[in-house]
């Protein structure tokens, strides 16, 4: 213990090269911080949007596309596609469901989604308060749309055109909120969830009241994609084969798109990595010189210790656990540093409705981070600590 | 009681030194004297247990050294010897009850703060406790630095240039500080210094007690050089 305390002392003996040998630690440790905090949130939260949507179905163009507007809800839809051929598709042998998804409109950025019940059911959603939609013009809002807007039940308010802000309002279809969700941290968390009927409505400029004809209304009407779970993996094969030759369709798998566009990504973080080594690199080197003069500043006061009687082991240990300190130290303000970089990013992300990325985790690779500050900071002690063992006190008597 | 015989030290591609035996009662008074250069540090440190003579042999304190190994010597050298080096080597990182409980602590004693308090005491800066070296004028910081080599109640006092770069009157403070404390301890001391005044001091002051024996070191007789 008492070697903890004296080693606390000589650490902040110096205090300005102590303060910034930390902070270069700090700083190094709280870029990999970051970067694993970051890369491990949107791992989890594409795993968590995608769990159990085996493709995607909408208008042909860019795949990557369809499953960032479709799933993630971060991007434009590709356009419309006849309900009729999704209802076609409904009767292929190898689909167990198929959930509508029709998109257009949205209120203060929140894009407000037509689907039916199996959307929020896939996701296990449960309601906060409220209740789920039974008629056109009944809304359900995600926990952080609610939080956001400030709305209750009852509500009402007017969408807007666009899946930005500032589109034209359509006034007069107002939609009122029946339920709201609980967070689930997936992506229902941003939406607002109505019926599929009630975008067909806001959308029918002419009036065109449901009047019970529904049947010719049918062959007119159009979504935007659909997701779509198949009844057999095999079918993964051949499905979107079928959709992409034989329809003015194209199925996208998400899995495939998703790793396509992390690879897309990897390289970023290769890069963010590469330079977090460096800074690391760099704080090792400085901790390393640090230590290097205190040893050959102290090197009188470290022989008297040998005169005193400790044992060369003794002397170097009073070192390292400099050295520990400093990693320990570091650890801690890196992992802080780290996790308020990333709070900030979901913050930004969130105002801008985009991905979600948010709360703190603790992710099992994170343990690597006080496990390398305390790699680097012995690494660079080793060193000065060796030194130290092998001090002669000789040269202390002779040093005149 | 330091006794030595037939004691000699090679240095690795240097000198070879010769020191003339030696025997001191314990609780008596040696002044090692001779000009630098001829071996006056190397002396201490064979005595001290820090490095093994070429030949010869060394008892310090009923101990022989030969019969002690690198960490025994190390525990031994803790507790038989009190070392006041001449440039202090207080800690400027402590203070001055830290920089004696750091000899506690080099020891692998656990921290006694009564010891500490007490040996302060002694020396009459125990209200210095809780100020750091660089707050002490240097007849302060000498007797912390006494009070530390002394913590531990060591049977044998070694104190190197005690009083170089002390006028007159701080050089007679300092050496009949040495010999009190040596005395209430009942430690041999031993002085290495260059310095006359020393041995005239001695001479004046330890009359009628122990006494004090000098041990005069030639320069070294240089084989092959």
């Amino acid at each position: 213990m008492k070697t903890l305390f004296f080693a606390w002392r000589y650490l902040w003996s110096r205090p300005l090269g102590a303060a910034l040998n930390l902070l270069l630690l700090s700083l190094g440790l709280g870029s990999i911080t970051f970067l694993l905090l970051v890369s491990y949130q949107l791992d989890h939260a594409f795993d968590r949007d995608l769990a159990g949507i085996d493709v995607v179905v909408g208008a042909k163009g860019s795949p990557m596309q369809l499953i960032l507007a479709g799933v993630f809800h971060i991007d434009v839809p590709p356009g419309n596609v006849p309900l009729q051929a999704i209802r076609s598709l409904e009767q292929h042998p190898m689909v167990a469901r198929i959930i509508p998804i029709s998109l257009g409109d949205s209120v203060s950025g929140f894009r407000i989604v037509g689907t039916t019940l199996a959307y929020p059911a896939h996701y296990q959603a449960v309601l906060a308060s409220g209740r789920m939609w039974d008629a056109p013009m009944q809304v359900v809002l995600g926990a952080s749309v609610a939080r956001t807007l400030g709305l209750g039940l009852g509500d009402t308010f007017a969408g807007s055109h666009g899946l930005g802000g500032g589109g034209h309002m359509h006034g007069d279809n107002r939609y009122r909120v029946v339920g709201i969700l609980q967070a689930g941290g997936s992506v229902l968390d941003r939406l607002v969830l109505t019926d599929t009927a009630s975008v067909w409505k806001v959308h029918e400029d002419h009036g065109a009241e449901d009047d019970g004809k529904d049947e010719p209304m049918d062959a007119e009407r159009e979504i935007t994609l659909a997701l779509v779970q198949y009844r057999t993996p095999m079918a993964a094969m051949s499905f979107p084969r079928f959709v992409n030759t034989t329809t003015a369709m194209q199925a996208a798998a998400p899995a495939l798109e998703i790793s396509r566009l992390l690879r897309m990504l990897g390289l970023g973080t290769e890069v963010l990595r590469a330079f977090a080594g460096v800074l690391l690199l760099t704080a090792g080197l400085s901790v390393f010189i640090a230590l290097w003069s205190a040893v050959r500043e102290r090197r009188g006061d470290l022989a008297l210790l040998r005169m005193l009687g400790a044992p060369p082991a003794k002397v170097a240990a009073l070192l390292l656990w400099e050295a520990v300190w400093l990693g320990v130290l570091a650890s801690m303000l890196g992992l802080l540093l780290g996790q308020a970089f990333a709070a900030a990013l979901a913050w930004l992300l969130q105002l801008d409705h985009s991905l979600l990325i948010g709360g703190m985790v603790w992710p099992l690779e994170l343990w690597s981070v006080p496990a390398l500050a305390l790699g680097v900071a012995l690494l660079s002690a080793l060193l000065p600590a060796f030194s130290a063992y092998r001090i002669s006190v000789l040269e202390l008597l002779q040093s005149r | 009681m330091i006794s030595t015989r037939g004691l000699s030290y090679q240095y690795p591609g240097g000198p070879l030194l010769e020191f003339p035996d030696v025997e001191v009662a314990q609780g008596s008074v040696l002044i090692l004297s001779g000009a630098s250069g001829c071996g006056k540090s190397t002396w201490l440190a064979l005595v001290a247990g820090l490095v093994a003579p070429t030949s010869g042999a060394v008892t310090v304190a009923d101990q022989p050294l030969s019969a002690l190994k690198n960490i025994a010597t190390d525990a031994w050298r803790a507790k038989a010897i009190g070392f006041l080096p001449q440039k202090l080597h207080l800690s400027a990182a402590l203070t001055v009850a830290q920089n004696l409980a750091l000899a506690q602590w080099a020891a692998g004693h656990a921290e006694n703060r009564q010891q500490i308090a007490e040996a302060l005491e002694a020396l009459g800066v125990g209200a210095l406790a809780s100020r750091h070296p660089s707050q002490l004028s240097g007849g302060q910081a000498q007797r912390v630095a006494l009070a530390r080599a002394v913590l531990l109640q060591p049977r044998v006092v070694l104190a190197d240039e005690p009083t170089a770069s002390l006028d007159d009157a701080a050089a007679a403070d300092a050496v009949a500080l040495l010999l009190a404390t040596a005395r209430r301890q009942q430690a041999t001391l031993v002085i290495a210094t260059h310095d006359a005044r020393v041995a005239a001091l001695l001479a004046a002051t330890a009359a009628g007690d122990n006494g004090f024996q000098r041990l005069s070191l030639l320069a070294p007789v240089l084989l092959n050089a």
